[in-house]
């Protein structure tokens, strides 16, 4: 069962703390390696939190683990880094930045 | 040994109030840094570590050679990174494209490249921090999340800050936050404003629609009530000196560079009332220096290239991500920056493609790829240097310990000699 | 050892005009020629050929926060107006706003060995001395603005003046600058709550201290120091109609000690307040010749694009409402602002008209040329590639008045330059644009070719044409090395930043340290520019 959602990226604390004991430490991918979503939607969806989910979009695909966090139904929140990017495509419409936040996703169960 | 009014060059804030403990040429212990800045003093490394090619070590002129190699047999090259090295480091790069005829691009073309084309569309009215921390008593966070990205903005600056008009801090400002979820930030904010996705740009036309006693004929937009907007636009002509910090949430989705367009205009506009300032959130430590450096060098401050012995500048054209994307860029040298780890998948598989050229202090994830590696000190912690803030204040970073690496300023020395030799 | 012989000299400084002398260098000054073994000595010939000290521009913006807003946000400025790089010469870009390295190489070519950057906000001192490194072949200072200081104005409004000048003092020393620069004192404090001044009795909001007592005790300081230049003072209503009134009363409160009014001609203005602009450049040089303790720089305006950029902030946001251009605005924590605007000057507007008439109007009335001076305000006024065409202004006045058939009408037929006949003549330019601009300056070693002299020489052939005679010099030496040779470069060179390091009162730093820690969000250790930024430095002496 797939569900459709707007997919933000950007910075958190831990991410930023985290990159610097190196992108490959567990750090690093726990700080990077989550998407987040509303309780409501996430009941929907019918996964539990710290399961991973499979999040898609036009460019590219990942597993996340879920979290649950305070979002408007309907959009999920990833930090950026190399899982987030797989998600991004580098289209950048003439002006050199890419399309990273209010993308179109799906997500579902795995 | 304790080392005082240490600069921190990890975010835009480049706070230079840290204290850092030294024993045995380590960093034991940092104050009045926030985590990220705890976190990048404390897992410094200083010991040596020889450059590599192909994954095996070998000795600087070595590598120094494989680089210029790379480089001068390469039809398009691309000069990538720059804003976590320091100016004088940032000047070399922008002498070492010119000889070579190369782009060279910065981290602003996915950060705030947008902004700079809004401000050259619309000028920016804008100010040093000091200014808000004294003066500003409505406060406007718009697509920006401090709380996480820029932590200590708040209490040395913007919310908490007791300043000269300012003595009570948070209770002598009004802080609205604008974004399309609640955040950390939108938690500590008097007003939050929560937007659709994608619509910045049609509630920042509205803000400016009402400013001229337009009538809207709609109840909301973008997800915000007309009445919201007003009582916004209220506060904003009515207080003494007004700000809007913004990022990513505005130069990233939907019109981004429009947006930042519409934002400053609006900001402009409203000085007609009051004072009212702008100001992006820059993101990395010196991505606000290397803007300025490629400016005062080339007159361009990012996407530019030299082939034709002469800089141009396209946003689109030369910008990093499209040179990848589109698989122009033949070879690539990155410098104080990790790609592989931040660029869409196509642009990054392109680096795994072409050969590339690491300047880094760290073994980052575009290093762990690159076909010649060239550890350097690190700014800031190992090697003095100049940084510019998030307001342009350009603020010296100290050598806290010492390392025997050089510095990316004496690496990129090394490759333009051996560069021109090479071309001779 | 170099000799150029033969050579018709115009050096001022020395009463030579047009004379035919030898001049001798040797590591890197002028010696005299007695000393000299001719036989091991190259030799340039310059029969019928003018010589002259190397050019010395006395207020151009060229580097720093400001400029660089500039550059950045007018691409549009650059496309058509590149420099390709060569073996000994980096590329570059940009008309009124160029980059460092075409900067450089631009004054160069035009026979400009010294450079002075007009207006510095102390904060952000450090950049101006990184683009400085990056901007080539000049010797070159900064200003600092003082204007709207926090802490000298604390000082007026408590009466300790003695403490403002051991701070000017600190302050010249940690910033590397080389001279006091004021702009619009009062006004741009102001203007961070929305207002200006308009009289020099008006009150600065939150300090109680007026235009006036700024002037006056930066004036007092600049003496009691004993800096080589004057206060360089951008007065109040600049640009504003009227505002002629407003600047002879500012010359008048000076009450006879020196200083120096910079681009004079936004200064110049008559009719009332509020309408249109008339010249009311009779007034100002009638003003300038009775008062021998004042020299100014014009700022001639050309008729192009221009880039307006001054610490003037309310200044700067008028225009942009004037205009409807684009606008930058900076307003600097503690210290001063600024503002950035791109400009048009047309021929056929009735005031840029005027604009251009005044400046030429007060060239050709100002009797003295060493206390005249040869600027663009560039750029402000326009851009200081354009100097050769107002060297031919003044010195032909059949070019003036053919220029003068092509403005607008209405500017035309009330104009007094119409009935001014004078003609600069070689020796009145080599003064407007070096001998007097360094003695004003006070740059004991430029602006002439005596003993001792920087060898900073400029060789121009002989045209009929003074635009084209001084757009390309035929050589131009630098520190005794040719560095130009037919208009262009043909040895990089790195020049000297000049500075001043007056003595002051090591107990100041106890009030500095409360100072920054009310007033900036930097740390008072992290603030001056250490010597480090500056790879070739000279300090000059204060008397």
């Amino acid at each position: 069962m797939m569900s459709k959602f707007i997919l933000i990226t950007g910075r958190t604390a831990k991410q930023g703390e985290a990159l610097h004991k190196g992108k490959d430490s567990d750090e690093y991918r726990q700080a990077t390696g989550f998407v987040e979503m509303s309780r409501p939607d996430r009941e929907r969806l019918g996964v539990e939190e710290g399961r991973h989910v499979r999040v898609r979009t036009a460019f590219g695909e990942a597993e996340l683990e879920l979290r649950e966090n305070d979002l408007p139904e309907g959009m999920i929140f990833v930090p950026m880094g190399p899982v987030a990017n797989a998600l991004i495509g580098s289209e950048t419409r003439g002006t050199g930045m890419p399309d990273s936040k209010g993308l179109e996703a799906e997500v579902e169960p795995l | 040994m304790r080392v005082e009014n240490v600069v921190c060059p990890f975010c835009g804030c480049l706070c230079d109030d840290i204290v850092a403990e030294v024993e045995d040429n380590r960093i034991t212990a940092v104050k009045e840094v926030c985590s990220s800045g705890r976190s990048f003093f404390l897992n410094a490394r200083t010991e040596a570590t020889r450059p590599t090619v192909d994954g095996k070590e070998v000795e600087w002129p070595e590598g120094i050679d494989a680089a210029a190699r790379i480089l001068t047999d390469s039809a398009c090259p691309l000069i990538y990174g720059l804003s976590s090295t320091a100016s004088e480091a940032q000047r070399k790069a922008v002498a070492l494209a010119d000889v070579l005829g190369a782009s060279i691009d910065s981290t602003s073309s996915v950060c705030h490249g947008p902004t700079t084309i809004g401000i050259q569309n619309q000028g920016e009215p804008t100010c040093t921090l000091g200014e808000i921390k004294h003066r500003a008593d409505l406060v406007v966070f718009w697509g920006c999340n401090p709380a996480e990205a820029h932590m200590r903005h708040f209490a040395r600056y913007s919310v908490s800050a007791r300043g000269k008009l300012t003595p009570q801090g948070r209770r002598d400002r009004t802080v609205v936050v604008v974004d399309v979820r609640p955040t950390a930030s939108s938690r500590k904010a008097d007003f939050f404003l929560q937007v659709r996705p994608g619509s910045d740009y049609e509630v920042l036309t509205a803000l400016r629609a009402l400013l001229k006693d337009e009538t809207l004929d709609v109840t909301d937009v973008g997800g915000v009530s007309v009445a919201q907007l007003a009582d916004l636009l209220e506060r904003m002509k009515g207080c003494r000196f007004g700000v809007i910090f913004f990022g990513m949430g505005v130069t990233q989705t939907g019109g981004k560079h429009l947006n930042i367009a519409e934002l400053l205009a609006l900001v402009a506009e409203l000085n007609a009332y009051t004072r009212f300032t702008a100001m992006a959130m820059r993101g990395h430590g010196n991505v606000a220096g290397a803007d300025c450096v490629l400016t005062w060098q080339t007159g361009y401050p990012f996407a530019v290239n030299f082939a034709r012995g002469y800089p141009q500048y396209n946003p689109g054209e030369f910008t990093a991500v499209d040179m990848l994307g589109r698989q122009e860029a033949d070879a690539a040298l990155i410098i104080a920056s990790d790609p592989i780890a931040h660029f869409p998948r196509r642009a990054a598989d392109q680096l795994r493609r072409i050969p590339t050229i690491v300047l880094d202090p760290e073994v980052n994830l575009t290093a762990q790829e690159a076909q010649v590696v060239l550890p350097t000190a690190i700014y800031g912690v190992s090697a003095a240097g100049t940084a510019y803030r998030m307001d342009n204040v350009p603020l010296p970073l100290k050598r806290v310990v010492d390392s025997p690496q050089p510095t990316d300023e004496q690496v990129l020395d090394w490759i333009i000699e051996r560069v021109k030799t090479c071309s001779a | 050892m170099l000799g150029i012989i033969n050579g018709e000299v115009y050096d001022p400084q020395n009463g030579i005009n047009g004379q035919v002398r030898d001049i001798w260098i040797e590591d890197g000054k002028t010696v005299s020629g007695e000393s000299v073994d001719r036989a091991g000595a190259e030799i340039i010939d310059a029969a019928g050929l003018v010589v002259m000290p190397g050019g010395v521009d006395i207020h151009s913006h060229i580097v720093g926060a400001k400029v660089n807003a500039g550059r950045k946000f007018r691409p549009e400025d650059h496309r058509d107006h590149v420099r390709s790089r060569t073996a000994v010469t980096r590329s570059g870009s940009g008309y009124t706003v160029p980059s460092t390295f075409l900067t450089g190489y631009g004054y160069a070519e035009m026979g400009y060995t010294t450079v002075m950057e007009a207006a510095t906000a102390p904060l952000v001192a450090r950049h101006t001395h990184e683009e400085l490194e990056d901007t080539p072949m000049l010797d070159k200072g900064a200003f600092i603005t003082m204007g709207n200081n926090h802490f000298i104005m604390k000082c007026i409004r408590d009466g300790q003046r003695e403490k403002a000048r051991h701070y000017v003092a600190w302050l010249l020393g940690a910033t590397k600058g080389y001279a006091i620069k004021i702009v619009n004192p009062g006004g741009v404090e102001n203007w961070k709550w929305g207002q200006n001044v308009g009289e020099l009795d008006d009150e600065v909001i939150g300090f109680g201290v007026t235009p006036r007592q700024i002037i006056t005790t930066l004036a007092w300081i600049n003496d009691e120091l004993g800096l080589p230049h004057l206060p360089h003072i951008h007065g109040i209503n600049l640009g504003q109609s009227g505002n002629a009134r407003t600047t002879v009363e500012t010359i008048e409160a000076l009450e006879g000690r020196r200083a120096h009014f910079c681009h004079l001609q936004f200064l110049s203005y008559g009719g009332e307040p509020g309408k249109r602009v008339r010249s009311g450049a009779a007034e100002l040089a009638r003003a300038v010749n009775e008062h021998p303790n004042i020299t100014v720089d014009i700022g001639q305006v050309i008729f192009g694009e221009a880039t307006t950029m001054t610490s003037d902030g309310p200044l700067q946001y008028r225009l942009h409402r004037l205009t409807g251009n684009k606008w930058l605005n900076d307003d600097v924590e503690g210290e001063t602002g600024g503002g950035v605007v791109p400009i048009q000057y047309k021929r056929s507007n009735p005031i840029n008209a005027v604009q251009w008439l005044i400046g030429l109007e007060l060239f050709l009335l100002i009797d003295d040329p060493w206390r005249v001076f040869l600027t663009t305000d560039h750029p402000n006024a326009g851009p200081f590639f354009c100097y050769p065409q107002v060297i031919k202004l003044l010195m032909d006045r059949d070019y003036r008045a053919e220029m003068l058939l092509g403005i607008h009408r209405r500017a035309r037929r009330s104009a007094l330059l119409a009935e001014l006949d004078r003609e600069y003549s070689l020796y009145e330019i080599a003064i407007v644009t070096r001998a007097g601009t360094a003695r004003a300056l006070g740059l004991r070693n430029k602006g002439h070719l005596g003993v001792g002299a920087d060898a900073d020489v400029t060789i121009y052939r002989k045209l009929d044409d003074k635009e084209a005679m001084f757009t390309e010099p035929y050589l131009v030496l630098k520190d005794g090395q040719i560095v130009v040779r037919d208009g262009r470069i043909v040895r990089e060179h790195q020049g000297r930043t000049l500075y001043v390091a007056p003595p002051y009162d090591p107990g100041i730093e106890a009030d500095l340290r409360t100072h920054f820690e009310e007033c900036y969000t930097i740390s008072f250790d992290n603030y001056p520019v250490a010597p480090e930024y500056l790879s070739r430095s000279e300090v000059i002496p204060c008397a």
